[in-house]
């Protein structure tokens, strides 16, 4: 039982880590920019839900109608003020831009935030649980998590296949000279893009910081699972990336049975596994 | 060379061999630091030839390879420890330990570049960041090690270096510098050799590179093992002089890999010159700033985006353009050999 419990806990853990990648998919998919700073904008959305709960008193999942606004107009004005000059057929700029910005986040969080670990408290959702079987629990919160990634994923899947938007996005990704042709203004759409990839962030900042304990260093940590995730699951594909987070997330939590230490080394190592075995991911779409 | 044409390749100019002499001056003015510096210079000269061997190794990746690695720290790390297993268990004199170390590095390195090679761009650099988390979570497993809180070098290996703490201060620091000595005339004489040329021509147009037979897969593996290597002796001597070490500060991403890349950027990337300027201004800068800790990096940061957008070549691509200086001669010239020069022997 204990190993169905590791299961069961992974694929739900597997919820918050798609969240962490659905972004980092997104912006890749629009733009082929690998945001190096995106598990520091994650932390940034979660002490932007701290303040907010501190400050007026909502509770966790109410932060949401202002970290969500917040974040978005960052990842615009980010977009069209920084990121779209670094954006070329040079891999440098974006990468170095961005590695740069992450180390900016980095310390000005640990400026003003020390490097003390910080939790959001959600309440008694924290402690609640169902009982599927004997000696099998699954908590509400994790479950909770586990239904809001699906249905950002079924709304992000929905905004790019089903919307003028996603038909502009998927215009650009394509053909970038094209699409200009065709009267799109790319920086418009490349900056909308990075807001809703933020608004993604945003989502997943204020479930880490309900979930977990967090504090200004851990970025680069929810960047390479999320990254792990995409590239388990095949770049561009939503649904590809969800099962990437739920085998990273069951891998780990397998490894963690085995051996406390080895949690975080189990899901690198399947990660690895699947670069060997099929190096464009389990079910790619795009090239990269 | 035939008598007939009357143009020649050269790679050498009047500034490359000022510098060279200079070169030569400054290495003797160098070695003899132990009689005219203090213990704190050395250690801070040694602190300086070591982070310069590590730009300049990760300024061959990156500026010239094109493999941009965020994860150098995973060979920083492996030397470290590899020394402190090597003296610890085998009983290895320390300074024997340190090539040793970078001959396990490239081993190491050959199924590492077969797998992360599959990634491209960015996710190759994300993947080196994966690779060097893998280390360090092993390395933290190894209890007689340290396990997670690491260890120190026991003080009878320390002592067996060298009588007095004075003569064991001067090995380590002529270890640093011929470490850096030998970086650069590698990486020097590997740019300006055959094969440097293709890796410019790689760094300059992968695909056109292609098209004129140089194998760009296997270029750039030689290039990331011979960088494995290099890095991971690096390490062992930056451990060497600590003579402590613990999983978070071997495979620190900031100290080794961030602090690097910046440096690089600030001076100018693909250029031999640029990782001398940049870590000559991070130096300074840190002379200056580095009470301040955590404003001191965002500034780095912030410096570095700016040099990336508004001059993309970095100090050292902004004087090379206006003075056209050179001081290390890598790229090849086409000049007008006429009879006035025909005795001379350009090379």
């Amino acid at each position: 039982m204990d190993w169905l419990n590791a299961i069961v806990q992974g694929i739900l853990l597997g919820g918050l880590y798609a969240l962490f990648a659905a972004g980092l998919s997104l912006i890749f998919g629009v733009m082929r920019l690998v945001n190096v700073a995106h598990g520091d904008f994650i932390v940034l959305a979660a002490f932007l839900a701290l303040v907010v709960t501190q400050s007026t008193g909502l509770h966790p999942f109410m932060t949401f109608i202002f970290v969500i606004p917040l974040m978005a107009g960052l990842g615009y004005a980010l977009q069209r003020g920084l990121l779209n000059q670094t954006l070329g057929h040079a891999i440098l700029p974006p990468l170095l831009v961005t590695f740069g910005l992450s180390v900016i986040l980095q310390n000005g969080l640990l400026e003003i935030f020390s490097a003390d670990n910080q939790k959001m408290d959600a309440g008694p959702i924290e402690t609640m649980s169902l009982t599927v079987a004997e000696g099998l629990n699954i908590g509400v919160m994790p479950l909770a998590v586990f239904v809001i990634a699906i249905g950002v994923i079924t709304s992000l899947q929905w905004m790019f296949y089903g919307t003028a938007l996603g038909r502009a996005f998927r215009a650009t990704s394509d053909n970038q000279q094209i699409a200009q042709l065709m009267g799109l203004n790319n920086r418009h759409i490349f900056g909308l893009a990075m807001a809703l990839a933020l608004v993604v962030v945003a989502i997943a900042g204020i479930f880490l910081g309900m979930r977990t304990s967090f504090d200004p260093s851990v970025g680069p940590g929810r960047l390479i699972f999320g990254f792990e995730a995409v590239i388990i699951g095949g770049l561009g594909n939503l649904w590809g990336t969800l099962i990437g987070g739920i085998l990273l997330g069951v891998s780990q939590n397998i490894g963690a049975q085995i051996n406390p230490g080895w949690q975080l080394l189990a899901g690198h190592l399947t990660f690895l596994v699947v670069l060997a075995v099929r190096p464009r991911g389990l079910f790619p779409k795009v090239d990269g | 060379m035939t008598e007939a044409t009357t143009y020649r390749v050269i790679q050498s100019t009047p500034s490359s061999q000022m510098a060279a002499l200079a070169a030569l001056a400054l290495l003797v003015i160098l070695v003899a630091a132990p009689w005219w510096a203090g213990r704190g210079d050395m250690r801070l000269l040694s602190e300086i030839f070591l982070y310069l061997s590590l730009a300049v190794l990760w300024n061959l990746l990156a500026g010239y390879a094109g493999l941009v690695s965020v994860g150098q720290q995973a060979f920083v790390g492996f030397g470290g420890y590899g020394l402190f297993a090597l003296a610890m268990f085998l009983g290895l004199h320390p300074l024997l330990a340190v090539p040793l170390v970078g001959v396990a590095a490239a081993l190491i390195a050959i199924p590492i570049a077969f797998l992360i090679f599959r990634l491209s761009g960015a996710y190759f650099a994300i993947g080196t960041w994966v690779i060097a988390e893998v280390f360090r979570l092993s390395f933290a497993q190894v209890s007689s090690l340290g396990g997670g809180s690491g260890t120190s070098l026991p003080i009878a290996i320390v002592k067996s270096m060298a009588g007095s703490r004075a003569l064991r201060d001067s090995i380590s620091y002529w270890a640093a510098l011929a470490m850096i000595v030998l970086v650069l005339a590698v990486v020097y004489l590997w740019l300006r050799s055959r094969h440097g040329i293709s890796l410019t021509a790689i760094r300059d147009n992968e695909l056109a590179a292609r098209s004129l037979g140089i194998d760009v897969w296997w270029t750039k593996f030689w290039v990331y093992l011979v960088a494995a290597a290099l890095t991971a002796s690096v390490g062992a001597l930056l451990f060497l002089q600590k003579l402590r070490i613990s999983p978070d500060a071997a495979f620190n991403v900031n100290d080794w890999t961030a602090y690097v890349i910046f440096i690089v950027v600030i001076g100018g990337i693909g250029t031999m010159e640029g990782p001398l300027i940049g870590t000559l201004v991070f130096f300074l800068l840190r002379g200056f700033f580095a009470d301040l800790g955590t404003v001191y990096l965002m500034v780095l940061g912030a410096v570095a985006i700016v040099v990336i957008l508004k001059a993309p070549r970095g100090i050292w691509g902004y004087i090379h353009d206006r003075y056209g200086l050179t001081l290390f001669p890598v790229s090849r010239r086409v000049v007008k050999f006429d009879s006035s020069h025909k005795n001379e022997n350009p090379s």
